[in-house]
This record gives structure tokens, C-alpha cells and sequence, in this order.
């Protein structure tokens, strides 16, 4: 699904300068753990996944970035600091936030065939 | 071990990590990613290595004092050698255990502290060393074969 079509559903907005309206996103995954986003970023070579947070620290970008997640999508309305964005945009990496809440974003783009990321082995 | 194969090391670089800099946590990281990019490693092996990289520099960052990341390139394996001075860690095989965790509240809300670090490093390593002295500080000597997956 194409990030635009993501944004229209989610009714987010764009917040960082680098977007890429075409990009192809396959999977998602929603946490606030940057951890786990490591730990579950086996199959991601290619930059086709979305991360789902409520986090907006410099941090998640940096995750964003070494687990080859290519867009973030920041729930409940959350804006990040300028030096996140900064950051994002150094990274390629599209940032976007919209008003709905977590489970509110993932079920809509669940009910649109967004799949999860794949399980491990 | 390693010493005694005394292999040419192409190429090497340190990085300095300061304890408790969450504002610069991650920077070494994203740098030798960066290198191992223009060096030309395969991506999937560059990803396991900035993982474990990262990783093991949020770990100094939350737990230690000072530590320092020293990567190193041979013809056919990376090493990453990562030693801090701080507090140590007690029990290893506690710490390993995917879920264990003593970060504080403050890490938590920085996104971090899940107790996946080490199981992470460890998962993504083709071999992967710790030693650790309680008051002292701990040392990660983490390698990747150029030539394997991993899994």
C-alpha cells in the first residue's frame, strides 16, 4: 500500500521534509519498545516497513534506521522535536502523525491488508 | 584465540561512548553502518551488525560510565570489540535471558530497557563473547562471517 493511501486512511500529516508518497509499505509494526523493533526486524532489507509509536525521541528514528523501517507513523497527535525530524530526513526516513490512537491506527490499516511483520522462522 | 590467527586487518576504527548521553546515543552506530555501506559489506549482514552495534552502544550509554566500540574489518569476518567501565553485570546468564531487564523508569520511557539487548546482540552474532566485572565494567567481542547468513 502506498504511504499516501496510509496517510489518507490514518488522516495523518507529513511532518518531515523527505516524504516519499510512492514508497510500497508491506508491513507494519506498532511499539513503543525500541528493542523489540530490533529484535523483529529480521525479514526487513528492504525499506518497506511502517512503525507505529507513540515515542518521539531521537531514538526511534535511530532504530528506524539500523531495523530498515522506511516511514513512522506518531499516534495521538504527537509532534516530534525539530532535531527528530532532522534526524529522519538525514535518514531518508518518513516521519507522519496523526490524531487517532495506537490500536485505532493499527486496526485501520490491519482492515486494509496490512499485514504484520512475518514471524521468525 | 583471535589474536593468535593474527589476520590483516583491513580496516579499523574506535568510537568513544559516553554514559548516560542519550542526546548522542546511537551516533557511533549510524556511523559504522555508514562505513560498512561505503565499504560494500552485503546489506543483511551490514543490518545484523548495526543492530548488534546499536545494541551494545545503548547498553554503555544506559549502564555504563565511559566505554569505547572498536570495529574491525578482516578479509572474511567484522569484529566489533566493545568494552565500557561502569557498573558490570552480576549474573550473565540472568542478563541473557530475553526479557531481564534493571533498566529504570527513565530508560523504559526512552523506548529502551526491554531486555532484549544482549539476546539481541547474541542473535544476530555469528559468535558472541561477554566477560564482566561487577564494579568494573563489561566486555562484548561480537563477529560476523562475510561469508555466512547467520541463519
Amino acid at each position: 500500500m502506498k504511504l499516501e493511501t496510509i496517510r489518507e486512511l490514518l488522516q495523518a500529516e507529513v511532518i518531515s521534509k523527505c516524504s516519499n508518497p510512492d514508497i510500497d509499505i508491506k508491513f507494519a509494526k506498532a511499539s513503543d519498545l525500541m528493542s523489540d523493533v530490533l529484535a523483529f526486524s529480521q525479514p526487513f532489507t528492504k525499506p518497506e516497513a511502517l512503525l507505529i509509536t507513540g515515542l518521539t525521541n531521537k531514538q526511534v528514528v535511530r532504530t528506524c534506521d539500523i531495523a530498515g523501517v522506511c516511514a513512522v507513523i506518531f499516534v495521538r497527535g504527537k509532534s516530534p522535536s525539530e532535531e527528530t525530524i532532522k534526524l529522519a530526513e538525514e535518514c531518508n526516513i518518513t516521519i507522519l502523525t496523526t490524531k487517532l490512537k495506537m490500536y485505532e491506527a493499527c486496526g485501520i490499516l490491519y482492515s486494509h491488508g496490512i499485514s504484520g511483520t512475518p514471524s521468525e522462522k | 584465540m583471535q589474536e593468535r590467527m593474527k589476520e590483516k586487518v583491513l580496516f579499523e576504527q574506535k568510537f568513544e561512548i559516553s554514559g548516560g548521553d542519550f542526546v548522542n546515543a546511537g551516533d557511533s552506530s549510524y556511523k559504522i553502518k555508514n562505513i560498512l555501506r561505503e565499504i560494500g559489506i552485503d546489506s543483511d549482514i551490514i543490518r545484523r551488525i548495526s543492530i548488534a552495534a546499536y545494541e551494545a552502544e545503548m547498553n554503555v550509554v544506559m549502564y555504563a560510565e565511559y566505554g569505547a566500540m572498536h570495529l574491525l574489518v578482516y578479509p572474511g569476518k567484522i569484529l566489533l570489540k566493545i568494552e565500557d567501565r561502569g557498573q558490570g553485570i552480576e549474573d550473565i546468564e540472568l542478563a541473557m535471558q530475553p526479557g531481564f531487564s534493571t533498566a529504570t523508569e527513565e530508560m523504559r520511557e526512552m523506548g529502551f530497557g526491554a531486555g532484549m539487548g544482549l539476546p539481541n546482540i547474541k542473535k544476530n552474532a555469528d559468535v558472541f563473547n561477554i566477560k564482566s566485572t561487577v564494579g568494573k565494567g563489561t566486555k562484548l567481542n561480537i563477529t560476523f562471517n562475510l561469508n555466512s547468513k547467520n541463519d
